[in-house]
């Protein structure tokens, strides 16, 4: 029962036939509040794109634009058709009562893959990701990071041409995140569009372009090292927590304290340090919480 | 326990649904039931034939009502009326002693006319001991109502379709209804949110599937079960409880198809509103009751006080009712259950385009509002 209206969600003509899918200016009410605030995001094929930001901060809601799950209240959505979208959905999106097998059997025939093809793909995929053992394992009964791969190499069976992931590492153990990201790498390196959200920043500075937002706001976009090079001001790394007002622009990584000092106040103690990923997003956050509040300009 | 008792509170505060369910349901089920609940049959519907059926309506105990009475029709027309349900009981006349045929699936109903007429019988008999000592005149070629009356106590009396008045029998036709609304209903919603449960509704709404083709994919399985469910029933009825079948298979079958598809549609109604399993199961039980307690299963349709009543034509357990005791003990054929036949059909296409419009948005409401 396959043959769902396959029809891309763009206009003729435009960047999505050479695989440049992603969203424009979109916006979304959820409960009568802006969930997501004039969004663009470009999904490239063969490059991943990472979306980050903290709990709330519309990474779902973007990723379910761009799949098709949600409608955006204004703005344009580029995205293949259906049958080309791989999706995975916050948890794994698989069955809990089926086997490895049988989820992936399913994926298959509700793409309209030939039994020749869903074999193939499914063997390769299931070798690929270290499940071979578990396929005629019922999914709910595999470990959290088995779950997580089988919606990952679920969400790839079909080879699509943008690839969706909400989450795919959250939960799972250090090991298995690996195993998950070599997956989605080789995904991308096979030619595929590759989207996907992650609380984890660290993972993000692996992506070829990174989108951070802050409750529905994009807060940074570009490359991972053009959002470091964006961040204004100086970090600095002290030993204990900073007295006064350095106080509000502080924050506590590791065994250490960074101070963001934003660029015209006099720097205080502390050693200037170069800000990574995770520091460039904390300072842009931090940034706008103050600009925000009305103590920085 | 304090914090535990407090914990459930501020749960069911925000459950309100289930909350609403808690207080509302008993008082509406009072409510219902104390009006529904009724063995009483106040009214007898009766249909005349013969030479004196005009003269049958003044003959008979008040209970008894004659809703057609044809003078030049026999034992077969007054039969037809009882098998396509439009008496209870019907009055043959123009032979030594009119026959009384009483519709014994109408069971309640056949009871009640039972005992009307026996209680007839009792006062005719001193009535006519009194009669012969006073006048002594002979009977007149051309009975007047009080003859009618005296020789309709004295009539004989057939019980038709279920004649040793078995409950069983009327009670499994209907219960093969029950099971098909269990099926199609309860476990068809639980079906339908275990995929939002489980977050794979989100997959299915980007899989290139049409809405219709996983409505379809969705409820055809549950389907099937329930059409073997029904043959089990109907074969334990008849193999082990003796429950006859003489009507057609076929339209039998048809009924069941008609009233799975409406009850399979509630099921996915319910499944589009609901947020969890729990709540599809208080919602399916909301359902699910009123059709046990209304739609003539348990209590007959004509005692169900009117301002209830109407609750019952809108349930399809009602109408398949009907087809079910119509075919499997009246052998009553397609062209006398189109009412039956027509309601279920109203109903299923109302209900299962309301199922399929919620589903479709309940699936994907991307679908539903294309991204500009």
């Amino acid at each position: 029962m396959t043959g769902r209206p396959d029809g891309p969600v763009t206009s003729p003509g435009t960047r999505a036939d050479t695989g440049d899918w992603g969203t424009d200016e979109i916006s979304v009410l959820y409960q009568g509040r802006l969930a997501l605030d004039k969004i663009t995001l470009r999904a490239v094929a063969g490059q991943l794109t990472a979306v980050v930001g903290g709990d709330g901060a519309g990474k779902t809601t973007l990723l379910r634009c761009l799949a098709g799950v949600l409608a955006p209240a204004s703005g344009h959505v580029r995205r293949p058709p259906a049958r080309q979208i791989g999706y995975l959905s916050a948890g794994s999106g698989t069955y809990p009562d089926l086997t490895v097998q049988e989820n992936l059997d399913f994926r298959a025939s509700a793409y309209g893959l030939s039994s020749v093809q869903a074999r193939e793909q499914s063997g390769d995929l299931l070798g690929r990701a270290g499940l071979d053992a578990a396929r005629d394992r019922l999914a709910g009964q595999l470990s959290g990071g088995m779950r997580q791969k089988l919606g990952v190499i679920a969400a790839m069976l079909t080879s699509p041409r943008l690839l969706v992931l909400d989450e795919p590492t959250t939960g799972v153990d250090p090991v298995s995140r690996s195993g998950l990201w070599w997956l989605i790498a080789r995904a991308a390196a096979d030619g595929c569009a590759v989207v996907l959200a992650t609380t984890y920043l660290d993972e993000a500075e692996r992506a070829a372009a990174v989108l951070a937002l802050d409750d529905g706001r994009e807060l940074a976009a570009g490359t991972p090292d053009q959002i470091i090079a964006a961040v204004p001001g100086t970090l600095r790394s002290v030993a204990g927590r900073p007295p006064g007002s350095d106080e509000q622009r502080a924050w506590r990584r590791g065994g250490r304290w960074r101070v963001w000092d934003p660029p015209q106040p006099a720097s205080g103690a502390g050693q200037p340090i170069q800000p990574d990923l995770q520091d460039a997003v904390t300072v842009a956050a931090l940034a706008r919480e103050l600009r925000l509040a009305g103590s920085l300009r | 326990m304090w914090a535990m008792i407090l914990k459930e509170f501020r749960q069911l505060r925000r459950d309100r649904r289930t909350l609403a369910m808690m207080i509302l349901m008993p008082v509406l089920l009072l409510v219902v039931l104390g009006y529904a609940a009724s063995f009483d049959v106040s009214s007898i519907a009766v249909a005349a034939s013969g030479p004196q059926a005009s003269t049958v309506a003044g003959a008979l105990p008040r209970t008894f009502h004659v809703v057609a009475a044809e003078n030049t029709q026999g034992r077969g027309w007054a039969q037809d009326q009882l098998r396509d349900g439009n008496a209870v009981v019907a009055v043959v006349t123009g032979g030594a002693r009119p026959v009384v045929l009483i519709d014994g699936t109408q069971l309640f109903a056949a009871r009640a006319a039972l005992t009307a007429l026996a209680g007839q019988a009792a006062q005719s008999g001193q009535a006519r001991s009194g009669q012969a000592a006073q006048s002594g005149q002979a009977a007149q070629s051309e009975p007047g109502t009080s003859q009618v009356a005296l020789q309709t106590a004295a009539s004989q009396v057939h019980v038709l379709y279920n004649p040793k008045l078995a409950t069983s029998d009327i009670m499994i036709p209907g219960l093969a209804g029950v099971v098909l609304v269990f099926i199609g209903t309860i476990i068809t919603s639980l079906g339908v949110v275990r995929e939002r449960q489980s977050g794979t509704l989100e997959q299915l709404a980007v899989m290139p599937l049409r809405s219709r083709d996983v409505f379809l994919g969705k409820i055809t399985p549950y389907f099937a079960v329930a059409a073997a469910d029904l043959a089990i029933v109907l074969v334990v009825g008849v193999a082990i409880f003796g429950v006859p079948f003489r009507g057609s298979l076929l339209v039998f079958g048809l009924g069941a198809l008609l009233f799975l598809f409406v009850t399979l549609g509630i099921g996915v109604l319910i499944s589009s509103v609901s947020q969890n399993q729990g709540q599809a199961i208080q919602l399916a039980v909301m359902t699910l009751l009123p059709q046990v307690l209304l739609s003539g299963l348990i209590f007959p349709l004509s005692s169900i006080v009117a301002g209830v009543r109407w609750i019952a034509y809108l349930l399809p357990l009602t109408y398949f009712n009907e087809i079910s005791r119509g075919v499997m003990l009246r052998a009553e054929p397609i062209g006398a259950l189109w009412q039956p036949f027509l309601y279920l059909t109203l109903l299923g296409a109302v209900i299962v385009t309301l199922a399929s419009l919620r589903f479709r948005r309940y699936l994907a409401p991307a679908r539903s509002r294309r991204a500009a």
